[in-house]
C-alpha cells in the first residue's frame, strides 16, 4: 500500500456546545488519504462533507480528534511558524468563483499573496515570474495578471482559484465542490486541469463533491457521508459495483444517467435508517468487508454482509 | 396530437449601456399536450430567458420581445396587454422557479400562498379554497397538511418547499407548467423524489411541461423532446432518444462526451469544450459555436446555418448535414451509445421553415 499522508481519526466538528441547538456536524470520523490518490467526499447537504473538509485544513478548531498530516497533529497548540509551514502543504479550493475571490484585489495579487507571505519570491521579477508561470499552468495569459476577478468567467475564475491554491507548491489540495457552480462544458475542463496537475506534480486531492457520476470518474477512493458519520468507503470502481450500506445503495440509484434507456427502467431505492434495527449497546464503527471495502455497521451486519459480498 | 403551445420566431433582446444584448435569436417550437420538452443548454443560452419570456415576465425596461410569436389557446401572447396577461399567468400557464427558498414569500403561512391564486383565478370562497390547498398539499405528498398549511416557509426543509411550489403551480390546473431548474438547488435524493412527483402530477391532470436544465441525467429522466439551446438559438431538436442515440450538432456531441457517464475509466481524458459561451452583445457571425467546435467549417465562420430536418421529429442546425459538408467523426463517447433511428429520411434536408 501507498504512503499515508493525511490520518484522520476519530473527527469531531460540534456546534453550539452545550446549547440547545447543538449540532454534530462530524460526529467521530476517522480515514486515510494515501499519497498521490483522490479521495473523493460524498454525500446529500447538510451531510458534513463540507465540514470534514474545512477541519481537516483548521478552518474549524476539531472537537475532538486527530488529523496527522505527515505524522504530524493539525489541531492543538501551534506557534506561527509551525502553522505557516503546515499551511504551505495543504490548501484548498472553494465552490463559488464568485464569493473566494477579493474583488478589490488583482489577480496576480490573490495569486501571489501566498507567495508573499511565504517570502517564496526575493525580487519582483521573480514574484511575477511565478505568477505568470501559475496563469499558464492553469491556461489562463499573462495579461490576465493585472485583471480583477469581475473581469472573469466562471470557469476562469476557479482556474485563478486552483493556482492560488498552487501558489506554493502545496503536497495535498482540499477541493470543496470545485465544479458544482459551473457550466456542464466547463466542468470538463476544470477536472481535466486537476487531473493534469496531479500527474504532473503528484498532488493529492480531496474532492468533495455530490455529482457522483464526477466523482467516480475522478476518485480512486471515495467515502459516503451520512449524517456525519463515514458510512462507507471503497475503491471507487468497488463502491459503484458493491454498494452494501444500504444508504449507498439509495443514493447511487438515485443519480439520473444521461441515457434515455436505462432511466426508463431506473427503480429506486428509498433509504429508511430504521432498516438497521440496531439494539442499544451494539457497538457500531467502521467493518472492513473485502480488502479496502469498509462498512460502518454494527456485529451482527458485518456477517451478514460478509457472508454475502465476501466470495 | 394538439399542439397547447406555438412559439415563433421569438427574439428577445435587453437594452443596456453597453449596447443590445440579444438574449433569444430567433426561437421557434411548439408543445404538445401532455408532453414535457426539456430545454438545455448553459448559462447565457438562452433557455431562462425563453421561458420568462412565454410568462411575460422579463423586465421592460431593459428587456423586451422584440420580434416574434408565441401562440396559446388561439392567442398571441407577446401583444397581451399586462391586464390581461395576469389571466393566463399562474391559471393557465404556471412556473416553478429554480430556487424554492426565494421563490416563497417568507412573511406569508404556505397555505394563504397557496390559496392566493385561487381565490384570484377560481373565485373560490376562503373556505373552500383552504380545503382545495389541503388537497393540493396531501397531493404533493406534504405530511399533515392539516398543521403545515398553518406554517411559514422557513419551517420546511429545502424539498418540501420545493413540494409546496409544485403545489402553487398546480393550483389551478394549469396547461403548461414551466418548470426553469426546479431541481438544481436540490440533493440526489430530493431530486428524484420530486421529478417522480411531476410525472406522477403530469399523468394525472395531464398538463404539458417545459422543463428547462442543464442536467443531461435528467433530461434522460424526464423529457420526450429537448430544445439544446446555444447562444440564443435552438441548435438541435429532436426526441429524447434521437438527442441521445444519434445527435447531429457538434454542440450536442459536446455536451454528452463532457459529462463522464459511470463506467468511464479515470484513465481517460474528459471531451471539454474548449473556451467560453458567446458573448450575445456581439454575436458572432455565421454559427455561434464555430469558434469553440472543432468540426467547424469555413462556411461556419461566414453564414449561419439553416435548420435541416433528419426525420419528422429531429432538427438541426449545423453546415454538417448539407450534403456537400466533409463526413466527420463524432467524439468517441457519442460513437458508442449511437444507434440508427428507423425514422430518419434517407438523407437530411432543410426544414421547409428556415428559421431566422
Amino acid at each position: 500500500m501507498a504512503e499515508k499522508l493525511l490520518e484522520i481519526k476519530n473527527l469531531k466538528q460540534h456546534f453550539n456546545i452545550g446549547k440547545p441547538n447543538q449540532v454534530k456536524a462530524v460526529d467521530g470520523i476517522s480515514f486515510d488519504i494515501y499519497k498521490g490518490e483522490t479521495l473523493g467526499l460524498v454525500g446529500e447537504s447538510g451531510c458534513g462533507k463540507s465540514t470534514t473538509g474545512r477541519s481537516i485544513i483548521r478552518l474549524y478548531n476539531a472537537t475532538d480528534g486527530e488529523v496527522l498530516f505527515e505524522g504530524e497533529n493539525v489541531h492543538g497548540k501551534k506557534s506561527r511558524s509551525d502553522l505557516k509551514k503546515f499551511n504551505r502543504k495543504m490548501q484548498m479550493i472553494f465552490q463559488d468563483p464568485y464569493a473566494s475571490l477579493n474583488p478589490r484585489m488583482t489577480v496576480g495579487d490573490i495569486i501571489a499573496e501566498g507567495i508573499d507571505i511565504h517570502g517564496l519570491a526575493n525580487t519582483r521579477k521573480e514574484r511575477m515570474d511565478k505568477v505568470y508561470e501559475l496563469l499558464s499552468t492553469v491556461g489562463l495569459n499573462q495579461e490576465h495578471a493585472n485583471r480583477y476577478p469581475h473581469e472573469f468567467s466562471g470557469g476562469q475564475r476557479q482556474r485563478i482559484g486552483i493556482a492560488r491554491a498552487l501558489a506554493v507548491d502545496p503536497d495535498f489540495i482540499i477541493a470543496d465542490e470545485p465544479i458544482s457552480a459551473l457550466d456542464v462544458s466547463i466542468q470538463a475542463q476544470v477536472v481535466n486541469l486537476m487531473k493534469k496537475l496531479q500527474r504532473e506534480k503528484g498532488l493529492t486531492y480531496l474532492f468533495i463533491a455530490h455529482d457522483l457520476s464526477m466523482v467516480k470518474y475522478i476518485s480512486d477512493r471515495i467515502g459516503v457521508m451520512y449524517y456525519g458519520k463515514l458510512v462507507e468507503l471503497a475503491s471507487s470502481e468497488e463502491l459503484y459495483k458493491n454498494p452494501i450500506h444500504p444508504y449507498t445503495q439509495s443514493l447511487l440509484s438515485a443519480i439520473p444517467l444521461p441515457d434515455p434507456e436505462s432511466e426508463r427502467t431506473r427503480k429506486r431505492i428509498v433509504y429508511n435508517p430504521n432498516v438497521h434495527n440496531y439494539s442499544e449497546g451494539e457497538e457500531l464503527e467502521m467493518r472492513e468487508i473485502t480488502p479496502g471495502h469498509f462498512v460502518y455497521c454494527s456485529e451482527k451486519e458485518y456477517k451478514q454482509y460478509k457472508s454475502i459480498y465476501s466470495k | 396530437m394538439d399542439k397547447v403551445l406555438e412559439v415563433k420566431d421569438l427574439h428577445v433582446s435587453f437594452d443596456t449601456y453597453g449596447g443590445i444584448v440579444k438574449a433569444v435569436r430567433g426561437v421557434s417550437f411548439d408543445l404538445k399536450k401532455g408532453e414535457t420538452l426539456a430545454i438545455v443548454g448553459e448559462s447565457g443560452s438562452g433557455k431562462s430567458v425563453t421561458s420568462k419570456a412565454l410568462m411575460r415576465l422579463i423586465p421592460n425596461p431593459p428587456g423586451r420581445i422584440s420580434k416574434g410569436e408565441i401562440l396559446f389557446d388561439g392567442r398571441d401572447l407577446a401583444k397581451l396587454s399586462e391586464k390581461e396577461m395576469q389571466r393566463v399567468r399562474g391559471k393557465e400557464i404556471a412556473m416553478i422557479f429554480q430556487d424554492p427558498m426565494t421563490s416563497l414569500n417568507p412573511t406569508m403561512k404556505i397555505g394563504t400562498q397557496i390559496m392566493e391564486s385561487l381565490i384570484k383565478h377560481q373565485n373560490l370562497s376562503k373556505s373552500a379554497a383552504r380545503e382545495r390547498a389541503l388537497e393540493l398539499l396531501r397531493l404533493v405528498g406534504i405530511p399533515q397538511p392539516e398543521v403545515r398549511i398553518n406554517q411559514y416557509p422557513h419551517q420546511f426543509s429545502g424539498g418540501m418547499r420545493q413540494r409546496v411550489v409544485v403545489a402553487v403551480a398546480l393550483s389551478c390546473n394549469p396547461k403548461v407548467l414551466i418548470a426553469d431548474e426546479p431541481t438544481t438547488a436540490l440533493d440526489v435524493t430530493i431530486q428524484a423524489q420530486i421529478l417522480e412527483l411531476m410525472k406522477d402530477l403530469q399523468n394525472k391532470i395531464d398538463t404539458s411541461i417545459i422543463f428547462i436544465t442543464h442536467d443531461l441525467g435528467v433530461v434522460a429522466n424526464v423529457a420526450d423532446r429537448v430544445a439544446v439551446m446555444y447562444g440564443g438559438q435552438i441548435v438541435e431538436m429532436g426526441t429524447v432518444d434521437e438527442i441521445f442515440y444519434d445527435p447531429r450538432h457538434p454542440y450536442t456531441w459536446g455536451l454528452l462526451a463532457s459529462m463522464p457517464s459511470l463506467d468511464t475509466s479515470i484513465q481517460t481524458e474528459l471531451a471539454a469544450i474548449p473556451g467560453t459561451p458567446p458573448d450575445l452583445m456581439h454575436p458572432p457571425k455565421g454559427d455561434a459555436f464555430a469558434p469553440r467546435s472543432a468540426y467547424a467549417l469555413e462556411i461556419d465562420f461566414e453564414h449561419e446555418p439553416p435548420m435541416f430536418q433528419i426525420s419528422d421529429t429531429h432538427f438541426a442546425k449545423t453546415w454538417l448535414l448539407h450534403e456537400n459538408a466533409p463526413a466527420v467523426e463524432p467524439p468517441k463517447a457519442v460513437i458508442d451509445k449511437r444507434r440508427t433511428m428507423s425514422s430518419n429520411f434517407a438523407k437530411p434536408r432543410l426544414a421547409e421553415e428556415v428559421v431566422r
